[in-house]
């Protein structure tokens, strides 16, 4: 009698395994070999120099690592991929954080402000970036006409090597302000509203009640805003790509690590040396991911 | 009082329409650009914001040089089968990971966080590998391969399943649904805001995508919108009149689906966030 029921339990059990299994199997066999193995093999694959196409490898040891070192094309990737996230992240979230607050009370056409400044994620980067280069045009922009309207000279937009970073990332900021809009203003509506009318008693003023109130109770959204915000700015390259070519003299200023990676494995066919390039922003973003952990229990708020 | 509140409030409009006007002016000169003659898109002098007249020549000749239903139709495909697959797979995985208990379920949901930590450059060149060893470049199939399983989306729902109550689970048993059964008759109706959610996050970003689709799909019969923009950029360099008006018909589509359904649109992003 007793036997039975715990063969009973244990076929209830083993139900549930299988279930389990079953369930998570398409999921897992598909990330184990379509990211899993790919992480292996594209470490592995640093250790080659690969001819066309990945055949003909030859094992070269760390030699792709050692010429990375010398190679100022990486230091520059690294140092721009670095300075545009710089960029990006912080104007791009004070504007998004700006905007969520305004549209966080009763204004009048509020989700029309939201559906416009959300419009700029919906179109494709690639278009995006062709009209923002039209705009930049040294010659017949909108942009220049605008300065030169106002009696100011003309910028190289994408060929001055000290502004087309600059270009670039006002493009970058522009697209990701909607994104983060969103996200923002969801997490502003968590906050109770009794939370401003009782500061509003104690007569605060707006300001005051955004860096007391709503800055410390929004911290859990800002924190997820500025990490996803971090890891898509490390990985720009659709921007860059469109706007940059490799001919273009300030193609050394704003070539991004990805833009590099995507070149030296796709363009010049050595995906040996474009894999220890991807290693290397691999390694980036494990560090920044390692402070933004640490950072977040100093100054996340979680209620 | 009531004045300083007037005040603000004509602030904070002014503040709103200058950023919205930024918003939408690049898509404003896209338009008009697209409708120019290579002439008018370079006055100077007057400088010319409206087109004289509104010429189609631009998309004719564009739509003649590209075959830009094709192109629809490849977009389209990887977006409809990449959508499918996640939000299948996921769903699937994020209620095992959610509401059952088996050997190995900790070590696997690991699994899943790392892949999301990872930058996905890292698995281009194997999965680009894998696909010319499959002879499968230049598919639709190509397109979709990264797309076939979601880490993120599993992450996605298994938080939506969480937050559903034990007791419906309970009740599906004693009225003798097995596992499946309750899986997919009644908790999957229930997260359908995840589930759309996912949809929306899966469509959008692979209809962004830039780079696989350049890398896999060389054929300009096999590419994407996106990628073929790529192409018609270096093609035509110079002609801008022409490039916006490949730029509108490469835009339209999903432009057109984000105004019918942006209250989705936006809720999917705000609550995919905040489930994160």
């Amino acid at each position: 009698m007793n036997h039975t029921v715990k063969r009973k339990i244990g076929a209830k059990t083993w139900n549930e395994w299988s279930w389990g299994w079953f369930l998570i199997a398409p999921t897992m066999i598909g990330l184990i070999v379509l990211n899993f193995i790919p992480i292996i093999q594209t470490a592995y694959l640093s250790f080659f120099k690969s001819g066309d196409f990945g055949r003909g490898n030859i094992y070269i040891g760390w030699e792709n690592y050692r010429k990375l070192i010398h190679d100022p094309q990486v230091w520059h990737a690294v140092g721009n991929t670095l300075l545009y996230t710089l960029l990006v992240v912080p104007v791009s979230i004070a504007i998004a954080m700006l905007v969520a607050v305004l549209l966080n009370g009763k204004l009048a056409g509020r989700s029309l402000y939201r559906t416009i400044y959300f419009i700029p994620m919906v179109a494709a980067p690639a278009a995006v970036t062709m009209v923002w280069r039209w705009m930049y045009n040294q010659h017949y922009g909108l942009i220049n006409h605008g300065l030169s309207k106002l009696g100011l000279p003309a910028v190289n937009w994408t060929t001055d090597p000290q502004v087309a970073m600059l270009s670039i990332a006002v493009i970058g900021i522009w697209s990701v302000i909607g994104y983060n809009m969103v996200l923002l203003l969801a997490g502003l509506q968590e906050i109770p509203k009794d939370f401003y009318e009782a500061s509003d008693i104690d007569g605060a003023s707006r300001v005051r009640q955004f860096f007391v109130i709503t800055l410390p109770l929004v911290s859990p959204t800002l924190f997820f805003v500025v990490v996803t915000t971090i890891i898509q700015a490390m990985q720009v390259f659709d921007v860059i790509y469109m706007m940059i070519d490799v001919s273009n003299p300030a193609y050394d200023h704003t070539v991004s690590l990805v833009y590099l990676f995507y070149n030296n494995s796709f363009k010049y066919s050595n995906k040996g040396y474009g894999s220890a390039v991807v290693m290397v922003l691999l390694a980036l973003i494990m560090i920044i991911t390692f402070f933004q952990m640490r950072a977040q229990k100093k100054w996340v708020n979680y209620m | 009082m009531a004045k300083h509140k007037y005040f603000n409030r004509i602030l904070a409009h002014l503040v709103l329409l200058l950023g919205a006007a930024a918003m939408i002016l690049p898509f404003v000169w896209m338009v008009l650009t697209s409708f120019k003659s290579v002439t008018e898109s370079t006055s100077m002098n007057p400088f010319i914001f409206f087109p004289k007249t509104w010429r189609a020549e631009n998309y004719l000749e564009v739509w003649r040089q590209n075959n830009f239903l094709v192109l629809y139709w490849n977009t389209f495909a990887m977006m409809a089968l990449r959508v499918l697959c996640a939000v299948m797979f996921s769903a699937m995985a994020a209620y095992a990971f959610a509401r059952l208990r088996f050997p190995g379920r900790n070590f696997f949901f690991s699994l899943v966080l790392f892949q999301m930590m990872v930058p996905t450059q890292i698995f281009i060149i194997p999965q680009y590998l894998m696909v010319d060893a499959l002879g499968m470049r230049n598919t639709i199939f190509a397109l979709l391969f990264p797309g076939l399983v979601s880490a993120f989306g599993t992450f996605l729902l298994r938080q939506f399943f969480m937050g559903l109550p034990k007791e419906l689970e309970e009740a599906a048993k004693i009225d003798g649904c097995n596992i499946g059964q309750t899986f997919a008759r009644i908790m999957l109706p229930l997260v359908r805001s995840g589930l759309v959610a996912l949809g929306i996050f899966t469509a959008l970003f692979s209809f962004k995508d830039l780079m696989w689709p350049m890398i896999v799909n060389t054929s300009s019969d096999a590419a994407t919108l996106s990628s073929a923009l790529a192409k018609i950029q270096s093609a035509f360099a110079v002609d801008y009149p022409e490039l916006m008006a490949a730029s509108v018909l490469a835009i339209w589509p999903m432009l057109l689906i984000y105004i019918l359904f942006q209250r989705q649109f936006i809720e999917g992003i705000a609550t995919s966030g905040g489930k994160l």
